[in-house]
């Protein structure tokens, strides 16, 4: 099964096996607007928990994307960097950021729910 | 959930933004809309494909009256209001006693009206009135209008709508300004902006205000515009946020702003600092305020620092965005006056990495006034 986990900084990273897939959510992206860039992490790329990963930038503003759970980076979405306007099509879907192998899946029960993250964002 | 902007001043059309599905933002003490739901990229694309409806009652109206109102502020600043023809509006910078700019604003002489009617910033405006009243006491009187809304109608379509609900106003050319009726309401209309396209800034009664909006709303071809998007229309026009590219720390000259110096002033000397600044005008300054482009698709933002390509800083970014219709970044700063030549080849500093730029001249998008021919 997959597990989707989300965080306070507005990622969400999807599990399998010891893959993460990383992007931000509907809710960052529509706060964002429009994205007209990307800037991803390289393969073979480690990072810790909390890091910097990413770079998204709006029309109206430049935003951080921390890897949610610590690994190394496998792959990036290319399609985005190319078509930055793409993230706001479908965030939570094709649009994701990067991919991390997992140095810890502990790590994950620390993230929210998918309940969690809703009500975090109603509470905002 | 806690609305951010209560306890803001509201503009007359607070509640039109607010059911068109805003999202208000605290803009100089004002609850503003920053962006409607088609977001920044559709709401600037629009307005230079066909227009756009600004809400703009934030700024500072007033009529300034007197014996000669045009002498007394001529101390003030370093245009020619005196040589002002009647209907015209011009753009001028108010000077501190420094030569340092206190604001940039639009005056205008009505048909005729003796008094001179005034438009400034909204995030400086109590201080420019005071100022304005204080330094002309005796010699002329300030009347501030905040019963007065300002709407701005701009892009190529702008004329053709203004046209359906004031007959007649497409004869008025740029920098024209004349009091006629708008959808009903009477205005004062100049074809003026701030979006570098053609278009008309609509000064009506409050009263009048929200039903001369949802009129020209009406038309198909006319889209509410945010702060979000006034804003990169302005920085592709190559046009200065007060507060921002230029302030009480720049002066005229290194603004790039000398055109606005009639030859009369110059010669006669007769407003504020303006030995200082006459200094400047002939013998040069330190720095200039430049257009810059970086190549790829990162902005940079207000506040990035700008190096030379032996990484030694030479100056700061004071406006950075994405400009929607050339499709790139674009910016502009101050940069020390060895590299503010056209083409010298810079680095942008951002997130400590030198973004490959380069100076370039402005507007990076031609403007597109209608101008008398």
């Amino acid at each position: 099964m997959t597990d989707v986990r989300y965080t306070d900084q507005h990622e969400w990273v999807r599990v399998e096996g010891d893959v993460a897939t990383i992007g931000i959510t509907k809710y960052a992206a529509e706060k964002l607007g429009d994205v007209v860039f990307v800037e991803l992490p390289e393969a073979g790329r480690k990072i810790g928990a909390g890091g910097e990963a990413a770079v998204v930038e709006s029309v109206k503003a430049a935003s951080d994307v921390y890897a949610p759970v610590s690994g190394e980076v496998t792959a990036s979405n290319e399609a985005i960097v190319a078509n930055p306007e793409k993230v706001n099509d479908d965030p939570e879907g094709d649009s994701w950021f990067f991919k991390l192998k997992l140095s810890d899946t502990g790590e994950l029960a620390k993230l929210m729910t998918a309940d969690d993250y809703a009500k975090f964002v109603q509470g905002l | 959930m806690p609305n951010p902007t209560d306890g803001l001043k509201r503009t007359p059309l607070y509640d039109l933004h607010v059911g068109l599905g805003a999202r208000m933002v605290e803009f100089a003490g004002y609850a503003m809309p920053v962006q409607y739901p088609a977001g920044v990229l559709k709401e600037h694309l629009h307005t230079r494909e066909k227009a756009g409806l600004f809400d703009v009652s934030h700024m500072g109206q007033a009529f300034l009256s007197g014996e000669n109102p045009a002498k007394a502020l001529e101390w003030l600043t370093p245009a020619d209001v005196v040589g002002l023809k009647e209907g015209m509006q011009r753009y001028g910078l108010l000077l501190t006693g420094q030569g340092t700019i206190k604001d940039d604003f639009m005056f205008s002489r009505l048909l005729g009206e003796g008094a001179l009617y005034l438009v400034v910033n909204a995030g400086t405006k109590d201080g420019d009135f005071a100022y304005i009243a204080d330094k002309l006491n005796g010699k002329a009187t300030l009347e501030p209008r905040p019963d007065r809304a300002l709407l701005a109608l701009q892009g190529p379509a702008a004329a053709a709508v203004l046209e359906r609900h004031s007959h007649g106003i497409d004869s008025l050319t740029f920098m024209k300004v004349v009091r006629c009726m708008v959808a009903g309401a009477p205005a004062i209309v100049s074809r003026s902006g701030y979006t570098g396209e053609d278009g008309f800034v609509i000064s009506v009664e409050a009263i009048h205000a929200e039903r001369v909006a949802r009129a020209l709303l009406r038309e198909p071809e006319v889209m509410p515009i945010g702060l979000g998007a006034r804003d990169s229309l302005r920085l592709e026009a190559g046009l200065c946020l007060y507060g921002h590219d230029i302030d009480e720390t720049t002066d005229p000259v290194e603004a790039n702003l000398v055109w606005s110096i009639a030859k009369r002033r110059k010669i006669d000397k007769d407003f504020l600092a303006a030995e200082a600044i006459m200094d400047k005008v002939f013998n040069g300054t330190a720095r200039k305020r430049v257009g810059i482009r970086a190549d790829g698709r990162q902005p940079a933002r207000e506040g990035a620092e700008i190096a030379d390509k032996s990484g030694t800083i030479i100056g700061k970014v004071t406006s950075g965005g994405f400009g929607p219709t050339l499709n790139a970044p674009v910016a502009m700063g101050y940069v020390d006056i060895a590299h503010a030549t056209d083409k010298t080849e810079i680095d942008l500093i951002v997130r400590g990495k030198p973004l490959p730029a380069r100076v370039t001249a402005m507007p990076f998008v031609p403007h597109r006034y209608r101008r008398a021919i």
